[in-house]
């Protein structure tokens, strides 16, 4: 959205956005809890509330035309891009185009954490997700493993709705997430932290029963002797985000294979002439005031773009 | 209910005999005690449709194997609608000193009528498998060798059993079963009690168990574990054809697979574990699996690695054991499949036929067989022009719920009205949450699609059956 606005603003005439969910927004919508637009508005908002300023100047913006339910599926280095939505297929020729569209979170398939493969085992955003915007409670009983914000995020959202979170486990020396996060999502509950630990198995077969816990030495191998078991029936797993760039990748844009980030020499740039990779789809930001910054920066770059095609 | 045959067990080999029943005029009935077809064993192996190399031409899994690939081949792939592809497979060896191994494979291999084995030296190998490593020495190329997604052949071979008239009831785990007066059995399942003149025991680890409990403890199940790691779709072409070290005295050894979804994979491990419900992966089986498939494709990393699974195999001695139980008369056991059970399958059933008519089951064809079942429809298999059409027919094609695989709402619909009623079920049909998110995304769409469709509360919807719900309470 930011960046649709700049583009708008910087004399972009016709803008076409397209979003695969029901409304706008992204993530924002799940992320209930403030702490955002404490750098762009100056007061602090919670996630839907810093979305909705953008969603409604959006919906006044009488050349941004909004196309909800509608899934980007091919992209070529020429920018025709086709799209799913319900009843069509529609193909586009842009004449430039901005990807922004964010991160997926890593799973726990991508950090091998061995065991069995019952249910209760959660991407930390998925738990959100089910929590904030179905009303739906994953468990009784949490491990968190990682101490990514999302998941810190979400000790402090299940404690608070009654789930006991008995540890989040970070097999680094310090915790991946804000520190603000530490402090007022486990430190102010309550819940141990326990760094330079890993969990070395889960247990259950039809649904989590347990986890070991074993510390780490310098080189991330186990110390013998230390471990030990949590029982809990949930497992969230709070490790990090990857760029989600698919669609880039198809359109022939080099792409870093360890970030998943385009590989260009400035900010919100790709390989390809007039394709814009913005917010989190361009590397993973810890606050949205920063994308939204940088993503008004990647429609001022559109705009230019189209200028010097001229 | 009366049935002329019941059936326990619907994994493959189960499912294959319904089906190859359904063309007789009999009443079949076909068990299972999960909550749906494929989720024992038959859900997580290898995928391959063996040629029948790497087996004794002694053997009955050596012929079983054979036929049962040609069968797929020939006639099963196309009726039922299967994506399987018949990439083929090498033989690798790390030292010339070993040719006269595959010479004696590939000696064994025509014994057993497998067709097209050809020695590969180091050059044709550098044209053909450009990633396999240095210490790669030769190999023995098998073309009859393929692949396939073993869930989606067992759900084929049920769906088109119960088209012709078999019936299938899930969730039925048989716990008693007595011989009747006369002949014929009374078999108690899930609270239900049916009569059945004839019992075909394919219950994969637990018909050992199941054998007793019908009068017949005439051997003993034990689980082999095997880890397979799946790697990233990036990693598609990193073989053309699938790649097998020389088979050890338990197992094929560590391979690397094709699949037909195009990720590769790497596996399985095999090892004895006295636990039938251990499906765990560990640290140890990565490190092995690893180890062997990077001696022989050495740029497959870790970092590839997107999911994993284990599988166990139901083995009693080297194996299978197929054969009417004279001690208990009209029990038939379809037993210690291990592999190539996937592959054997329709070749078994056509063996459990030939028994059942041996100790008098008339065997009428009917008038009409359905053999074609419609292959469903995979949004990730078809060009975009195809896409369109779809969606002009059914504008549900064109609402997106998976994003990582393409799977859109009309396709989970499907699936739910096939028999799918877990959200196991629905990925093994669809693939949606078996990508890159692993279902971060589109969960609660398919939770809420699954409560739309089977009319059921969320808190019902389950993993892969009863004590495997999603969430545990609705926030007030
Ligand atoms: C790691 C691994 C890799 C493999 N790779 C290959 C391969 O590449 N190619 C190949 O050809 N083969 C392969 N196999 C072998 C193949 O998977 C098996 O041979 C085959 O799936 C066995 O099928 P089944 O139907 O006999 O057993 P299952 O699929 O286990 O079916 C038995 C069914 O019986 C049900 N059941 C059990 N007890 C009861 C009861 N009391 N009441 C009701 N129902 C009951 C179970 O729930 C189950 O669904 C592999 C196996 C493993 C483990």
């Amino acid at each position: 959205m930011a960046a649709a606005l700049a583009a708008r603003a910087a004399g972009v005439e016709d803008v076409l956005l397209l979003e695969r969910d029901q409304h706008l927004g992204g993530i924002l919508n799940q992320c209930i809890h403030p702490g955002f637009g404490l750098h762009h508005f100056k007061e602090e908002l919670t996630g839907p509330e810093y979305a909705d300023r953008f969603v409604k100047q959006v919906e006044e913006d009488g050349g941004i035309e909004v196309s909800l339910r509608s899934f980007a599926v091919k992209l070529t280095k020429d920018k025709e891009l086709s799209y799913l939505r319900p009843g069509a297929l529609e193909e586009v020729k842009a004449r430039s185009i901005i990807l922004a569209t964010g991160c997926r979170e890593r799973t726990r398939e991508m950090i091998q954490l061995p065991g069995t493969r019952p249910a209760g085992i959660y991407p930390a955003g998925l738990a959100q997700k089910m929590v904030n915007m179905e009303g739906w409670l994953p468990g009784r009983e949490a491990v968190i493993v990682g101490s990514g914000d999302i998941g810190l995020i979400m000790a402090r959202r299940m404690a608070l709705e009654g789930i006991a979170v008995k540890a989040v486990i970070e097999i680094q020396k310090t915790s991946r997430g804000l520190v603000r996060n530490v402090v007022q999502c486990l430190e102010d509950f309550g819940i141990p932290l326990y760094l330079q630990h890993r969990v070395s198995m889960i247990h259950g077969r039809d649904r989590v029963e347990k986890v070991l816990v074993v510390k780490v030495d310098e080189e991330l191998k186990d110390i013998p002797g230390t471990g030990f078991e949590i029982a809990c029936d949930t497992v969230l797993v709070s490790v990090g985000l990857i760029p989600e760039n698919e669609l880039l990748e198809m359109a022939g844009a080099e792409i870093d294979r360890k970030t998943n980030t385009p590989v260009a020499p400035e900010v919100n740039l790709t390989s390809v002439p007039g394709v814009f990779a913005c917010g989190n789809a361009c590397k993973v930001y810890d606050l949205v005031d920063w994308v939204t910054r940088d993503s008004g920066l990647a429609g001022k770059m559109a705009a230019e773009y189209l200028g010097s095609l001229k | 209910m009366n049935a002329d045959v019941l059936i326990v067990g619907a994994g493959v080999t189960g499912a294959a005999i319904a089906r190859e029943l359904s063309r007789y005029k009999l009443r079949i009935l076909l068990l299972e005690k999960e909550a749906e077809p494929a989720f024992g064993v038959s859900k997580s192996n290898s995928g391959i449709i063996h040629a029948g190399t790497q087996n004794s031409p002694a053997s009955v899994k050596g012929w079983l194997c054979v036929e049962g690939n040609r069968l797929m081949r020939e006639e099963i792939a196309a009726d039922l609608g299967l994506n399987f592809v018949q990439c083929g497979q090498l033989i690798v060896i790390f030292d010339l000193a070993d040719l006269p191994e595959l010479e004696k494979i590939r000696e064994e291999g025509e014994e057993l009528g497998v067709k097209g084995l050809e020695l590969k030296d180091r050059a044709w190998l550098n044209a053909n498998e450009p990633n396999l490593g240095p210490e790669v020495k030769a190999a023995l190329l098998v073309p009859s060798a393929g692949i396939i997604s073993p869930y989606r052949f067992v759900y084929a071979l049920v769906e088109n059993a119960v088209k012709n008239g078999a019936e299938l009831k899930t969730s039925r785990k048989v716990s008693a079963i007595r011989p009747l007066e006369g002949g014929g059995f009374e078999v108690v399942a899930g609270g239900e009690v049916f009569r059945t003149r004839f019992l075909v025991n394919a219950a994969g680890l637990y018909a050992d168990e199941l054998s007793a409990l019908a009068g017949a403890p005439t051997f003993k199940i034990t689980p082999r574990k095997g880890e397979e790691y799946l790697l990233d779709k990036k990693r598609e072409h990193i073989v053309n054809r699938i790649i097998f070290p020389l088979p050890s005295k338990t197992s094929k050894g560590i391979l690397i697979i094709k699949t037909s979804d195009g990720n590769p994979m790497i596996g399985p491990t095999a090892h004895d574990t006295p636990d039938k419900e251990d499906l765990s992966t560990s640290d140890e089986g990565l490190a092995e699996v690893l180890a062997g498939a990077r001696r022989m494709a050495p740029s497959i990393s870790k970092s590839d690695i997107i999911a994993y699974f284990s599988g166990l195999r139901p083995v009693s001695g080297k194996d299978f054991i197929i054969r009417h139980e004279d001690s208990v008369p009209g029990l038939i056991n379809a037993a210690g499949i291990q592999s190539p059970g996937l592959t054997s399958a329709p070749a078994i059933a056509v063996m459990v036929a030939g028994i059942l008519k041996e100790h008098g089951l008339g065997l009428e064809p009917k008038e009409e067989f359905h053999r074609l079942r419609p292959r469903p429809v995979h949004l990730f298999q078809v060009p975009l022009d195809e896409t369109r059409r779809l969606i002009g027919k059914n504008p549900a094609y064109g609402d997106i719920v998976c994003r990582c695989e393409l799977v859109s709402a009309q396709e989970i619909r499907e699936a739910l009205k096939r028999g799918a009623r877990t959200l196991d079920g629905v990925k093994f049909r669809t693939r949606a949450q078996a990508g890159r998110c692993h279902g971060g995304f589109c969960t609660t769409r398919i939770m809420k699609i699954m409560q739309e469709e089977l009319g059921f509360p969320v808190t019902a919807v389950t993993k892969r059956g009863p004590g495997s719900e999603l969430i545990k309470d609705e926030r007030k």
